[in-house]
């Protein structure tokens, strides 16, 4: 791979009127290295582009970016599987804040409306609470969730009604508490998520599963929730 | 000084585990406390520890706080610290307890109880047969246990400035630390803020070396807050080299994966680690294993086309044990090397992984700096945990899985310390407006236009410094040649200048404040090492081989100003059982 042909979306508020599409094109780069690196080299020619970065290995959950239409992590993306010129945007769906950062508070927002914590009503022991490997599988594949917002903003449930409908990545984390043997708030959260919005905007249509970079199943959870209120309820 | 004001209790710098488990005790004790973090909280480095958590639970074999105690002790080349050793051994059960109860997922046994792994140089029995002390959720554990805390904060309903960035310490002249000055990244607006108590938790300095198993934003910038406000660092001659980084890229392989049963080999095929250590062989203590990696590569048997790396091999663990224990290993060796471990081998080096040294505090996380009354004073309204700072209870190497401990045992110990100071001082004190305007001048640096050298490449050059004058080995003469060279580089830093002035979510002048953070904590770091003349834990000097106990049994102290070194005594003595003398360390 000789060079590498790169458009990316720019917008700085401070200077722009409008958002536009920069080329760049980068030598030296090779098909085994990950769009961060490509994207650390523009940098480095071109301080004023502005993205969002830190552990390179896929685990912080930083650098999720819309790239050749669809969203993904720079630092696990390999250069050999995109196609050029690579077109990167940020991640739709978010207001943007300057090139390919956006604004993340809806989202998070969303996050805290879940109640994302462990509800314990009993007295806690002076041990832990026993939880047999069973009852903990149920967690995986739920609690590995690193809130890049790569299924959130792929969703058009979620961006049609932001304000309204949780979006994936909540309700994964609903789900999460919602399977923990140890939890004890199991009623008031399904309660909670009983709206005709919150939870039942989701149509399948899988968007979140397909992007996910940790290989998590969104729509699954969504469908574990729904199957739990219909016991509740029953 | 037309700057936004906000007042709290206590200022905590940092969001990983230590700055969350210390702003959780706070918030529940119903301090106004406020979290500023440079990244939003789940995406700090604590997010990437893997192994897991040491506490002396005993759910696998037989165990206790006190057999922790001495592998801790003798792990760190009898540098700890014995009294905070002992504190954090003793109250480590019950933290783990804890953050089970926070909602931690942690691998189960059969029995329902915390999953527990082999981790290196764990011992019962005081150097008997290998231990079973790492708790563990899978190798996630960092990324369970952060997210948990931060849950738990939300709960707390915790005052989170998400995404601002700290310039400096606020001092008055009586040596009260009042705050910080901080910008949003997102405004590029500086703001004070002002607290009775200021806590650093501001992590590692990974990103001192070319090749780290570390995030981009480990930039010691707490370190180097402390310095620029007159404290020392201590002990930054001792960085630990993580035995198996994936070679020539960092990444990190949990030494979860030895406790599993993996192994290294070398280009022979030979399982060299059992003529360095015949009892622990695989499972020594990291700067044993990576010295002996070092050596391998050094006498030929390395392997691959180069010769540069070993082998960890896992593929005798089998399918069942890698995709339960293992899976974020096998689906990062995946994606970084199409390597599948299930089948094949992984080359692993020795790679920059953690500073044992940073900011001296007291095991109440209260920093202390050399006064006129004595060599340990406290800094009043000033506290640090976790990577950042020096308690010592790591010494002169750190034992895996004593890190994740380390943040929560002294997060909370501090925020339970801060709960009894904020009684005792129930107002601000005026604040020193020549300390504002001191950091406010720090930043305004970079407004300075011109064609200067470019931070990146500056940054790239320090880090092969680093790497190729303050390694793994190192020597008298090529310590002083790296402290005339970092120091050169420190001399350009001041003539370099930013292309881009704007103001809105400017990461180029965040990174330029970064690397000024780093060019500190380097120099700090080769200083302290071409200083001490003796081998101990991670700090491997062929000139002087031996751990010289007699000359060198000793903390040491670097300060900014003339780049003076200074020592303290080691505290031998813990709080309530027998001291562990220094002995001959061996595995």
């Amino acid at each position: 791979m000789a060079s590498m042909r790169f458009s990316i979306y720019r917008y700085n508020p401070d200077t722009d009127a409008h958002p536009y599409m920069k080329d760049y094109e980068i030598d030296g780069l090779d098909g085994e290295m990950m769009l961060l690196e490509a994207l650390k080299r523009i940098k480095a020619r071109d301080e004023t582009l502005s993205f969002r970065r830190s552990c390179g290995e896929g685990v912080c959950g930083s650098d999720a970016m819309n790239i050749n239409g669809s969203n993904g992590l720079a630092c696990i993306t390999p250069l050999k599987t995109l196609k050029t010129p690579v077109e990167i945007r940020p991640l739709p769906g978010l207001p943007v804040i300057r090139d390919l950062v956006v604004d993340m508070s809806q989202f998070y927002k969303q996050y805290r409306a879940v109640k994302p914590y462990l509800v314990v009503k009993d007295p806690v022991p002076e041990v832990e609470f026993r939880q047999s490997p069973g009852e903990r599988e149920a967690l995986d594949g739920l609690y590995e969730c690193i809130l890049c917002a790569c299924c959130s903003t792929s969703c058009p449930s979620f961006w049609w009604n932001p304000d309204r409908f949780l979006g994936p990545a909540a309700l994964l984390q609903a789900c999460r508490f919602l399977s923990d043997s140890r939890d004890q708030a199991t009623e008031e959260r399904l309660d909670d998520l009983e709206d005709a919005y919150k939870l039942f905007r989701c149509h399948t249509i899988m968007n979140c599963v397909q992007v996910c970079p940790k290989g998590l199943n969104p729509t699954a959870a969504i469908g574990r929730i729904k199957k739990k209120m219909t016991k509740q309820f029953i | 000084m037309n700057i936004e004001r906000r007042r709290f209790d206590t200022l905590v710098i940092g969001a990983g585990g230590g700055g969350l488990r210390a702003a959780l005790q706070l918030a529940q004790a119903d301090a106004a406390v406020a979290v500023v973090s440079k990244v939003f909280p789940t995406r700090s480095h604590t997010v990437a520890a893997q192994g897991g958590m040491n506490a002396a639970l005993a759910n696998v074999v037989p165990d206790n706080w006190h057999w922790h105690m001495y592998d801790t002790v003798k792990g760190s080349d009898y540098l700890g610290d014995q009294d905070a050793i002992e504190y954090m051994c003793r109250a480590a059960s019950r933290l783990v307890i804890e953050l089970e109860h926070f909602g931690v997922p942690f691998s189960r046994l059969d029995n329902g109880r915390i999953y527990q792994r082999p981790f290196g140089g764990q011992s019962q029995n005081f150097g008997g047969d290998q231990a079973a002390r790492t708790c563990a959720a899978a190798d996630r554990t960092g990324h369970a246990i952060l997210h948990a805390l931060y849950q738990q904060n939300i709960r707390a309903k915790t005052h989170f400035f998400d995404e601002y960035f700290a310039i400096d310490l606020l001092k008055d002249d009586e040596g009260y630390i009042q705050g910080a000055l901080v910008m949003s990244i997102e405004s590029g607006e500086p703001l004070v803020i002002e607290a009775k108590t200021t806590l650093l938790a501001t992590g590692g300095a990974g990103q001192l070396y070319r090749t780290n198993t570390n995030a981009r934003i480990n930039t010691g910038d707490g370190m180097a807050m402390a310095l620029r406000a007159g404290i020392p660092l201590q002990d930054m001659e001792f960085v630990q080299f993580h035995p198996t980084g994936i070679a020539g890229k960092g990444m990190l392989i949990t030494e979860g994966a030895r406790g599993e049963g993996g192994y290294l080999v070398n280009k022979d095929g030979e399982r060299f680690m059992e003529r360095y250590a015949p009892h622990a062989k695989d499972l020594a203590s990291r700067d044993v294993v990576s010295r002996a990696i070092a050596t391998e590569v050094r006498e030929g048997r390395g392997c691959g086309p180069h010769g540069d790396y070993v082998l960890l091999k896992l593929e005798h663990l089998g399918p069942e044990v890698i995709h339960k224990r293992l899976p974020g290993i096998h689906s990062m060796v995946k994606t970084f090397l199409h390597i599948d471990a299930v089948k094949e081998p992984i080359p692993v080096f020795p790679t920059c992984h953690y500073s044992m040294g940073g900011i001296p505090t007291n095991r109440f996380g209260q920093v202390v700096a050399p006064e006129m009354q004595g060599a340990e004073e406290p800094v009043p309204g000033l506290y640090a945990v976790g990577e950042c700072a020096c308690v010592s209870v790591h010494g002169a190497n750190r034992l895996g899985g004593n890190s994740l401990l380390d943040i929560v045992v002294f997060g909370r110990a501090a925020g339970n310390h801060i709960i009894g100071f904020l009684k005792e001082s129930r107002y601000h004190r005026a604040l020193n407006k020549e300390s504002v305007e001191r950091a406010l001048a720090r930043l305004a640096r970079w407004d300075r236009k011109g064609d200067g050298e470019t931070v990146d490449a500056l940054r790239d050059e320090l880090q092969r410094t680093m790497e190729e004058y303050c390694g793994v080995f190192r020597t008298e003469e090529v310590l002083q040649e790296g402290v005339e060279k970092v120091l050169a580089l420190e001399r350009r830093l001041a003539d370099a200048t930013l292309r881009d002035h704007s103001r809105v979510f400017n990461t180029a002048r965040i990174e330029a404040l970064e690397l000024e953070n780093i060019m500190d904590v380097a120099i700090a770091a080769v200083v302290s090492a071409a200083a001490r003349k003796e081998s101990r834990g991670a700090h491997s000097r062929i000139d002087y081989p031996r751990r010289d106990d007699e000359r060198w049994l000793k903390h040491t102290l670097f300060f900014k100003e003339g780049r003076q070194l200074d020592y303290k005594p080691v505290r031998m003595k813990p709080i309530s059982v027998a001291s562990f003398p220094p002995k001959e360390r061996v595995y």
